[in-house]
């Protein structure tokens, strides 16, 4: 009996997983400790993509942060000037020209089509279908082709300013949208029958990487994640900004909280954004051709407040005014840190270590968007991220 | 004769390399942004396969290596020691203001960039994010060079 379980105890042991690995581009640590192929634990240490863009903030006058937002992550890299810019023209107290409000809602949604296309590849190529991979990619360029016409850039897009936008969408470009909109519904079909049929895509998915509601509840998990386990939350419908209350769709919500209903979430949600951008589309030659409210840049003593839904779930932003050009603080709740470090412990124990890239694939992590909190120490010039027992103790030593 | 036939060997062995280049692609702090424009790269529009470009995530079997973003303080060390387990020979391309210069965040305080004062880079490509036609160009131009440092 000793002897066995001395043998076990040499099969527990903890496994490195990055911050270079082959499974995931961005760095970032995961110590995963497994009981011969099983996953007992997950430890996440994140922190490799701190850059301190909050303190920056601080130090750039608004105009300037607007491009800082941007540059926060760039895969959502709209939602995140968009955010920005509300919270600013709450604290300021202006509204927005009716067509800006189109334009920026077409701008979120092309963005979310597109974060939700490289979403499914980055899926099929975790599984192992290469091919999938290609095909979800090519059709992504389609939506990327739709951004450079919108706003002349493929990645962080400029089109957002305080008080409107910068750029007028021409409207001899709206009929190509659409057709290019139609030709991306009918690949959808074909992405959703892929995961949802394919028998090997079925064997790896299903059941695998369970969230169950309440955890999904009592551990603030936001967005599509949140979704796929029957959390009924969406801030576009909950909180409307812009013109979602003025739009007809539906949220997306999924009960059995495991990879494929996360991959179905995010599926089925390429149809919705289908859906608003071509109302969107086909309603914005109503409005007149106004672009901007003129503001002044310095903003009173005030706070501004913004929330919105981006591609991985609720976004927050908040700010301190003083009088000057600068915010006196900034404050950015991303949806993946709210997700990543408490949602992998928990869907990781117990599943096999093989499943483990499609399980964290699921969750579509995106780091960049994610390292808020850096510590370094002054004397070593060390610098590390923070883990969940750190912050327990430190909620310990605080008295809650 | 031997000596002969070790030249046209390694005539051999130069073109087969040349026509198959490993990739190591790592983001070392920015924004992502870079990061999707090399998939991109990747990916059929692109294919950067004609080339003969796979992308390998092993330093140890690669040749050529795509770093994007301004080095942060935690990342640094790895970064390093990426480049020390790359075999020779190898090009590095920045890609990228952030690799380049620091970029926006140029005066952030977890900063311990460029890519420059770290290892040094041959190929540079500008563009916050430079466009996918830019990168390829990049990889085309460190692969003329990397081949004129292989061929003996």
């Amino acid at each position: 009996m000793a002897k066995d379980n001395e043998r076990r105890e040499k099969l527990c042991y903890t496994l490195p997983l990055g911050p270079q690995h082959p499974m995931y581009v961005e760095a970032e640590n995961l110590m995963v400790r497994v009981d011969g192929e099983t996953i007992t634990g997950v430890e996440v240490n994140i922190g490799y993509m701190h850059r301190g863009i909050e303190e920056l903030m601080q130090r750039k006058n608004y105009l300037q942060g607007i491009f800082l937002a941007e540059r926060i992550c760039g895969i959502c890299s709209g939602i995140h000037s968009v955010t920005y810019c509300e919270a600013v023209e709450n604290a300021l107290g202006i509204e927005i020209p009716e067509r800006a409000k189109y334009i920026r809602t077409i701008t979120l949604e092309l963005e979310r089509l597109h974060s939700h296309f490289l979403f499914l590849g980055v899926m099929a190529y975790e599984l192992g279908l290469d091919t999938g991979f290609m095909y979800t990619w090519r059709d992504r360029e389609h939506v990327m082709d739709m951004l450079e016409t919108l706003s002349g850039n493929r990645v962080n897009y400029g089109i957002p300013t305080i008080g409107g936008v910068r750029r007028d969408l021409p409207a001899g470009e709206i009929p190509g949208m659409l057709k290019r909109l139609e030709h991306l519904r009918k690949r959808a079909e074909h992405y959703v029958i892929l995961f949802s049929s394919d028998a090997l895509v079925r064997k790896r998915t299903l059941g695998k990487g369970n969230l169950p509601k309440g955890k999904a509840n009592s551990h603030s998990i936001v967005g599509p994640v949140a979704r796929a386990s029957g959390v009924n939350t969406d801030i576009r419908r909950d909180l409307p900004y812009l013109l979602y209350d003025e739009l007809e769709w539906n949220v997306v919500t999924r009960m059995e909280g495991d990879v494929q209903a996360r991959v179905m979430v995010k599926a089925y949600e390429i149809f919705e954004s289908i859906s608003i951008l071509k109302q969107c589309l086909n309603r914005i030659s109503r409005t007149t051709p106004e672009l901007k409210t003129k503001t002044s840049l310095f903003v009173k003593e005030n706070e501004g407040m913004s929330i919105t839904e981006a591609p991985r779930g609720e976004l927050v932003y908040y700010l301190v005014s003083n009088g000057t050009d600068r915010p006196e603080r900034m404050r950015i709740r991303t949806p993946t840190f709210t997700n990543v470090p408490s949602a992998l412990p928990i869907i990781l124990k117990g599943e096999q270590l093989a499943d483990l890239p499609v399980i964290v694939g699921s969750v579509d992590p995106c780091f960049s968007c994610c390292d808020r909190v850096t510590i370094v120490d002054e004397r070593t010039g060390e610098s590390r991220g923070v883990d969940e027992a750190f912050l327990r103790k430190l909620g310990e030593e605080n008295g809650d | 004769m031997k000596e002969r036939l070790y030249r046209i060997t390694d005539r051999l062995v130069s073109y087969a390399r040349r026509k198959s280049p490993w990739i190591l692609h790592m983001d070392t702090g920015g924004c992502n942004g870079c990061s999707i424009e090399l998939f991109a790269v990747l990916t059929p529009r692109f294919d950067i396969e004609r080339f003969g470009g796979v992308s390998k995530a092993n330093p140890r079997h690669t040749d050529i290596l795509l770093i994007d973003g301004a080095v942060t303080k935690k990342i640094r060390p790895r970064l390093r020691r990426i480049y020390e387990q790359t075999p020779e020979p190898k090009v590095v391309i920045a890609v990228g203001a952030c690799a380049i210069s620091k970029g926006i965040f140029h005066d952030a305080y977890n900063i311990d960039g460029p890519l420059d004062e770290v290892m040094p880079v041959d190929v540079y490509v500008p563009g916050c994010p430079p466009k996918p036609e830019a990168i390829l160009q990049g990889v085309l131009k460190a692969l003329k060079l990397w081949e004129s440092r292989y061929t003996v």
